[in-house]
């Protein structure tokens, strides 16, 4: 495919009406996939034989990775949005970012909470203050922020603007928290708590793993593209009401 | 360029005496840590430096919200932007911060060894903590500048600057901190983390200025 | 086997925020058409000066 296709199809979504049908068809579809991609991991995790050492809480892996997994892509994603909405002016990039804002804080915060109730027969507590817990931990933070920003601007191009900043500068950061974190995190707890080897994971479990975490994937892209949906037509509302009220004022001077 | 630092300078410092409430908030904070914690003196000699670089974390966010507030209400800021082609939007905001560091952050790095003796701190780790806030304070400035420019249009921003900004100097406060204590514990090394918070104000020197111009533009529409 | 409780409490757990972040979007934009269809049929058109009835 060449650039200007590719182009020409992006822009070709600028036009509301026509997004908004191409996400009706795509929704279901997307959803009964994501379905029965969950079911067929969860069922695969189930039957794989549990782990010697920690036994059946192994089995929490399976929706705390792709959730931690996907509270990253998520913000890759809105960094995106965010570059569509500062450099390219496309005007669905603001509605993808401030639609995937809630769906990524959501994916965060059940990352940190199956972690942490991973963690309390795995550690003896809820919460340590591990690098990785840490760094995710300021990441839900950043979301937060982002969504009382983007709820906070009444103008939803104002609005939109302002997230895409914040963003990418959370972007550019997340980098150098993950480093100081680390840093931060050797200066105080020498010895390394629980450590969970990404290759070295037995393959009847690392497929189940990769099939969840494929169809947390299309159902965070169903979300998303469902959150988007509602937003295109709230924007639609405001402007039919700015309209109407226009007309009202028209009518009485 | 110049007369636009003296004015916002001048500014600062008049403005309801904005850098001795950041003192007297600065200064309430520590005092109510040996409250909540006790009066052990070898506990709060060993939690100083963090308690110090906390407080003036909070101080220092105090007053970011009206970095671009007053210029926009009295139309000035718009002038600023409009005057981009001679002068770059960054560079303008840049000076502004400077000016807001000297006028509002300069003065709590300077009441901190004062505090600093309150918390029981030995001479060394006060002036290792001192010297962290002075090369440290400046990045939370800069990425504050960012929070600021965002909320710009928000009538109360206050509160929102500081929830977006706290994540986001995180790395800041860590490194301060551990600089600081490098300092008086003997086997950490004290120069890695001190360059590395050189490294952090210098680049948050760049991209806090830039960052913040383009949302200062995006704010007008 | 109060391991088995645990792995239910992070199921349960993702069970319910994922539901209700469904039922949140689902909820949402059931509430943004019915907002648009009764301004469709109060008469305002979108893009198009039309008279008001």
């Amino acid at each position: 495919m060449t650039e200007t296709t590719l182009t020409g199809r992006f822009a070709g979504l600028a036009n509301p009406t026509r997004f908004l049908a191409l996400a009706d068809r795509l929704i279901l579809p997307m959803a009964v996939l994501s379905l029965l991609l969950l079911a067929a991991g969860l069922v695969l995790g189930f039957r794989a034989p549990a782990d010697y050492q920690q036994g059946t809480t192994v089995r929490i892996m399976y929706i705390h990775v792709p959730f931690a997994w996907l509270s990253m892509m998520c913000w890759g994603v809105m960094s995106v949005a965010a570059l569509g909405t500062l450099v390219w002016r496309h005007p669905l990039a603001d509605v993808a970012l401030k639609a995937a804002a809630p769906v990524g804080v959501v994916f965060t915060g059940l990352a940190l909470a199956t972690g942490s109730i991973w963690g309390k027969p795995m550690w003896g507590t809820w919460w340590v203050w591990d690098a990785r817990l840490t760094s995710v931990f300021v990441l839900f933070l950043m979301y937060l922020g982002v969504i009382a920003l983007t709820r906070a601007i009444d103008d939803a191009g104002r609005a939109g603007r302002a997230a895409a900043v914040i963003t990418l500068v959370g972007a550019v950061n997340l980098p150098i928290i993950k480093f100081s974190v680390d840093w931060w995190n050797t200066l105080h707890q020498p010895a390394a708590v629980f450590r969970m080897d990404g290759p070295t994971i037995h393959p009847t479990m690392l497929w189940p793993l990769m099939i969840t975490a494929l169809g947390f994937t299309v159902l965070f892209f169903t979300l998303h593209l469902a959150a988007m949906r509602t937003e295109v037509l709230r924007r639609r509302i405001f402007a039919m009401q700015r309209l109407a009220a226009r007309r009202e004022e028209g009518r009485s001077a | 360029m110049l007369a636009l630092y003296v004015r916002d300078l001048k500014l600062g410092i008049r403005a309801g005496g904005g850098a001795l409430v950041g003192i007297l908030f600065f200064l309430a904070v520590i005092a109510t840590v040996p409250f909540a914690i006790g009066p052990e003196l070898t506990l709060l000699a060993r939690i100083g430096p963090a308690m110090l670089w906390t407080g003036a974390l909070l101080a220092s966010l105090l007053g970011l919200d009206r970095l671009f507030q007053a210029d926009r209400e009295d139309g000035s800021l718009d002038l600023l932007v409009l005057a981009a082609e001679r002068h770059m939007l960054p560079l303008i905001v840049l000076l502004k911060c400077l000016a807001h560091w000297t006028a509002s952050v300069l003065p709590l790095v300077i009441a901190a060894p004062v505090l600093g003796i309150l918390l029981n701190m030995d001479p060394l780790a006060n002036a290792a903590t001192t010297l962290t806030l002075l090369v440290g304070s400046p990045a939370v400035t800069f990425v504050g500048a960012i929070g600021a420019a965002v909320a710009v249009t928000l009538p109360r921003g206050g509160l929102l600057v500081s929830v977006l900004i706290l994540p986001l100097v995180i790395p800041v406060l860590i490194f301060g901190v551990s600089t600081a204590y490098a300092s008086v514990n003997d086997p950490a090394p004290f120069l890695p983390p001190f360059l590395i918070l050189c490294a952090l104000t210098l680049f948050f020197t760049v991209l806090g200025p830039l960052a913040a111009s383009a949302a200062l533009r995006a704010a007008r529409g | 086997m109060t391991h088995l409780l645990y792995v239910a409490a992070a199921y349960g757990c993702a069970a319910l925020g994922l539901g209700g972040l469904i039922a949140w979007i689902v909820w949402d934009q059931r509430a943004c058409r019915q907002r648009l269809t009764r301004l469709e049929a109060s008469g305002v058109k979108r893009r198009s000066e039309r008279a008001p009835s």
